[in-house]
């Protein structure tokens, strides 16, 4: 199930080393698959930082290769700055407790064009 | 894929004793919960930890059988 292979483990590296914020997620910004990951990406464009988003559902090694990279079986999960955050449920959480706003800031992320 | 709150709850508990768990079923289809854990073992752990041990607690059901259960954890106020 969750098998990370040495070519998905470069892959997901450059992914999330590339960008500022990542969220693996199922769909897209635009057309969002899960209720989690719709919500995933409400929160960060309440952040008004700029995102990178993967489609795990167009990706197989992505999808199950991420869950053992992070060591989470759910997704969506968000990377900030190579870090992992969290999935909705802790984005939510700390996006109320506007800890959320603090880390973007804190990183220094690009912020929404 | 479903599985009953009690089920979900008791799992928490075998490996939580100490945790005070709250389970809603949001859509009325018992596959859809939302589960509120409370637990002194979870002070001076991040957020993610919490979680972890949660899904630890749930021993790999997490994202296959329970593919949607909301989680929120919190350190009871007695103990932080």
């Amino acid at each position: 199930m969750s098998d990370l292979t040495a070519e998905t483990k470069t892959r997901i590296d450059g992914i999330v080393g590339e960008n500022d914020v990542v969220l693996f997620m199922k769909g897209t910004p635009l057309f969002p698959q899960c209720g989690f990951s719709n919500r995933a990406t409400s929160i960060l464009d309440h952040c008004g930082v700029a995102y990178e988003s993967v489609d795990v559902l167009q990706d197989m090694e992505i999808r199950q290769g991420i869950k053992a990279y992070s060591d989470w079986p759910t997704i969506p999960q968000l990377y900030v700055k190579g870090e992992f955050v969290g999935g909705s449920d802790i984005m939510m959480e700390m996006f109320e407790a506007g800890e959320l706003q603090q880390l973007m800031d804190e990183k220094q992320v690009t912020k929404a064009g | 894929m479903a599985m009953p709150a009690a089920e979900i709850e008791a799992l928490i508990k075998a490996a939580l004793p100490d945790a005070e768990v709250e389970i809603r079923d949001l859509a009325g289809d018992g596959d859809h919960y939302a589960a509120t854990v409370s637990s002194p073992a979870f002070a001076g752990k991040s957020r993610v930890q919490q979680h972890k041990m949660v899904y630890e607690a749930l021993g790999g059901r997490m994202g296959g059988e329970l593919h949607a259960l909301q989680l929120t954890t919190q350190v009871p106020n007695s103990a932080a």
